[in-house]
């Protein structure tokens, strides 16, 4: 019996052992609490990609993908718990959409040499790569995006923002205060007037905000908001009859659930974004052929082509990009989480690349530096259509203001190196 | 008249509107915990599942969908009609009478002569239970509810307000709507329990269970009754609040509104959670206005919830409640 025992389990370690050779991207989602709605179609764009490259690539460079997928409930401490559990399957990176799991896992994947890919969120400081070797947050960052909506103001205003009055209206959270300090730079800069509106978690009470808007008339509103806060906000926005081509969400809020409960008087409303909307793109005849058509699409199948599915199957494919560079920088197939960070620090990704992926104009050229992680900072701006139902991408990916943003990211992220005893790298 | 003054009068008409629906949602845990003494947990979560299923019955959709389809390998989503509002919230009504028999039946009637903290417990189960049941049933994904209610500024009272003080106030026709029902909910179940024979069993029971029982009440009904009661204001403050930001799963955080209420105006009184509801919406509303900007904003939680702490300290059974003193 004892001997049957034994060989058993020296089957089953035999057995489990091609499962370690599988390139681990592991998806720490959210599909159930009160931010399910955007956690899904992200997780879903996410699965789908790296189920699209085993089942018509055989992987990434010859190697299988697994995605082992640990819920969240956009709960730090869960999600800090799917870190734990899932980090000794040689999981090559991180992506935890959620900016207060981003801050508890900073220290960790550091520790732990396992690097932290946070597209649009987290610690917008990360970008500087002299101290945080092991996060990433390119292509754009919180910042960038709200310096991407400042210049879009310039742009619809002849490049002349003195005298105009633009009011933020943000999550009462450590995201939703992130931009405060790069508008407050920037009206310095253009003389806006800029006034702050926070608005209490969950969101669902905004009515003091938008009765204050209704007074005070500011020409534009800024909204950093996320879950059920988008929906109310372009409710009342609408409500109060604020001009929706004057009102500009953060990417967090510019999803097609943030403006369909609002139905026709959403229309108008933009949102910030860096990456394209849509399904107008050669992939997405892929993705039907090897993975819808084969019953593989993950979750209901129903988010394809969304915003925030777009986000996650951007995000997969610059992962697997950054893997292919690892695998070619060290010269093979079965890369480390060390490798994998390379590879993200060697990252590039040109327009050629993107149209040879069936994705041509879907996010900016760039490349990743090991002391710029955060890449370019590119935005562009994207409006609701509701009688098409649709997102569309209205402007072309502009830059941000660096020379205010790069003394921000410079002051904030050395003094986290000062207080954390990080050695500077990079020299 | 200044017109900070004005500012005032429009923030606390608008604070009236806002503690209408918060009293909307106190109403459901009253009507439980006076007939009961449960504290229901679940109230909020009993909001959602009411109105994930009133948009889900009215667009036709089909119950369980994803988990048919997964199970069977079928492609079934919609049965193909369309109901006006009216009949899915009698359908609807129907469910929750369901929703409310299943809780007595099986969780409830296993607890009787359990510890308060036992049966609140028990409804904290309840709400997680529901939450992925709601999920499960009809889908995760924010909803569109729109059962022909108003929204959007009143522009009577707009161009009236103007004529008067020369700004027009702004009050949501939604709101309007809002409180127009909970008045009629609050008289309709005061006629009930006032001058009905359930409605005086009811409170016979909320009084005193043995004596109700000795008089030969049929407790289970009566339970029954005032869980399908607190369904059905569940479904009304769903319908209020889906409306304005889509049925989605923080619907179930408005019971998060209503507890300051409740310990303002008291578990056990029906007038105590609409009076007490007005006291919070405009008290908050008005703090905001007036201390908000000085604090850097955002407190309406937290004055809510510091007001009730407030008159905890100084009357601890609100100001409506019943004061029990029980005797060593």
């Amino acid at each position: 019996m004892k001997t049957r025992l034994a060989t058993m389990a020296v089957a089953a370690v035999m057995a489990a052992g091609p499962v370690m050779a599988d390139l681990v991207f592991p998806s720490l989602s959210y599909r159930t609490g009160p931010y399910a709605a955007g956690g899904i179609p992200f997780a879903d764009g996410y699965a789908d990609y790296f189920t699209l490259l085993n089942e018509r690539d055989g992987g990434i460079g010859g190697v299988p993908v697994r995605v082992p997928e640990c819920e969240t409930g956009y709960n730090t401490e869960k999600g800090v718990e799917c870190y734990e559990s899932t980090k000794g399957e040689g999981s090559l990176v991180y992506q935890p959409l959620s900016t207060g799991i981003t801050y508890q896992l900073i220290p960790k994947v550091t520790a732990d040499g396992i690097p932290l890919h946070t597209m649009g969120y987290g610690r917008t400081s990360a970008a500087n790569g002299e101290v945080f070797s092991h996060v990433f947050n390119y292509p754009a960052n919180y910042w960038n995006g709200a310096s991407v909506g400042i210049n879009h103001l310039l742009d619809i205003n002849d490049g002349d923002l003195s005298g105009k009055s633009v009011a933020l209206v943000y999550h009462n959270s450590a995201y939703g205060k992130e931009p405060i300090r790069t508008l407050e730079e920037l009206s310095e800069k253009h003389g806006y007037e800029l006034s702050l509106l926070p608005v209490d978690h969950p969101g669902q009470e905004q009515k003091s905000q938008w009765l204050q808007i209704r007074r005070n008339q500011p020409d534009y509103v800024i909204m950093y908001g996320w879950g059920v806060m988008n929906q109310v906000a372009i409710q009342e926005a609408a409500n109060i009859r604020f001009p929706m081509e004057n009102f500009i969400g953060i990417w967090w809020s510019g999803a097609e659930h943030d403006v369909t409960p609002a139905g026709d008087a959403a229309d108008g409303y933009k949102a910030i974004t860096f990456h394209n909307v849509g399904s107008d793109f050669p992939i997405f005849e892929d993705i039907q052929e090897h993975v819808v058509d084969k019953g593989l699409a993950a979750g209901a199948g129903d988010q394809i082509g969304k915003v925030l599915y777009n986000r996650g199957l951007y995000a997969a494919m610059l992962a697997a990009e950054a893997a292919k560079t690892a695998q070619e920088m060290h010269d093979t197939a079965d890369i480390t989480p060390a490798m994998m960070r390379d590879g993200m620090e060697a990252l590039e990704v040109t327009e050629e690349l993107m149209t040879e992926l069936g994705m041509p104009n879907f996010g900016p050229s760039f490349s990743v530096s090991c002391e710029n992680h955060g890449g370019p900072g590119l935005g562009g701006i994207t409006q609701w259509d509701a009688s098409a139902g649709e997102w569309s991408l209205i402007t072309d990916f502009m830059e941000s203001d660096k020379e205010v943003i790069q003394p921000l990211i410079k002051a904030d992220s050395e003094a986290y190196a000062e207080e954390a005893g990080v050695e500077m790298r990079c020299n | 008249m200044s017109d900070q003054f004005i500012f005032g009068i429009e923030v606390f008409l608008n604070g009236l509107m806002a503690g209408v629906l918060y009293a909307l949602v106190a109403l459901g845990f009253v009507l439980i915990y006076k007939a009961s003494g449960i504290f229901n947990y679940s109230q909020g979560v009993m909001a959602l599942f009411a109105a994930a299923t009133l948009v889900g019955v009215m667009k036709g959709q089909v119950p369980f969908s994803h988990l048919i389809n997964a199970i069977f390998g079928t492609d079934v989503h919609y049965f193909g009609w369309h109901l006006p509002g009216i009949v899915g919230i009698l359908l609807t009504a129907v469910v929750m009478i369901l929703l409310a028999w299943f809780v007595q039946r099986f969780i409830f009637r296993h607890l009787v002569g359990q510890e308060p903290i036992i049966l609140f417990m028990a409804t904290i189960g309840l709400a997680y239970f529901l939450e992925g049941f709601s999920d499960l049933m009809w889908g995760s994904e924010i909803k569109k509810l729109d059962v022909g209610l108003p929204q959007g500024i009143n522009t009577w009272i707009d161009e009236t307000t103007f004529g008067i003080f020369g700004y027009g106030f702004f009050i949501d026709n939604l709101d309007i709507v809002a409180t127009v029902v909970a008045a009629l909910l609050v008289i309709a179940l005061v006629i009930f329990s006032q001058y009905t024979k359930q409605g005086r069993a009811m409170r016979a029971v909320a009084d005193d269970h043995q004596a109700a029982l000795s008089v030969g009440i049929n407790l289970n009904f009566i339970w029954v009754m005032v869980w399908s009661l607190a369904g059905f204001v569940a479904l009304v403050a769903g319908i209020m609040w889906g409306t304005k930001s889509g049925v989605q799963f923080s619907l179930s955080l408005i019971a998060l509104k209503a507890l300051p209420v409740l310990m303002l105006g008291g578990f056990t009184s029906i007038p105590g959670a609409i009076v007490g509801g007005l006291i919070i919406g405009v008290g908050e509303k008005l703090f905001e206005f007036i201390v908000g900007p000085m604090v850097g904003g955002a407190t309406e939680n937290w004055f809510a919830y510091v007001l009730a702490l407030i008159f905890l300290v100084f009357r601890p059974q609100g100001l409506f409640g019943e004061k029990i003193i029980e005797r060593v």
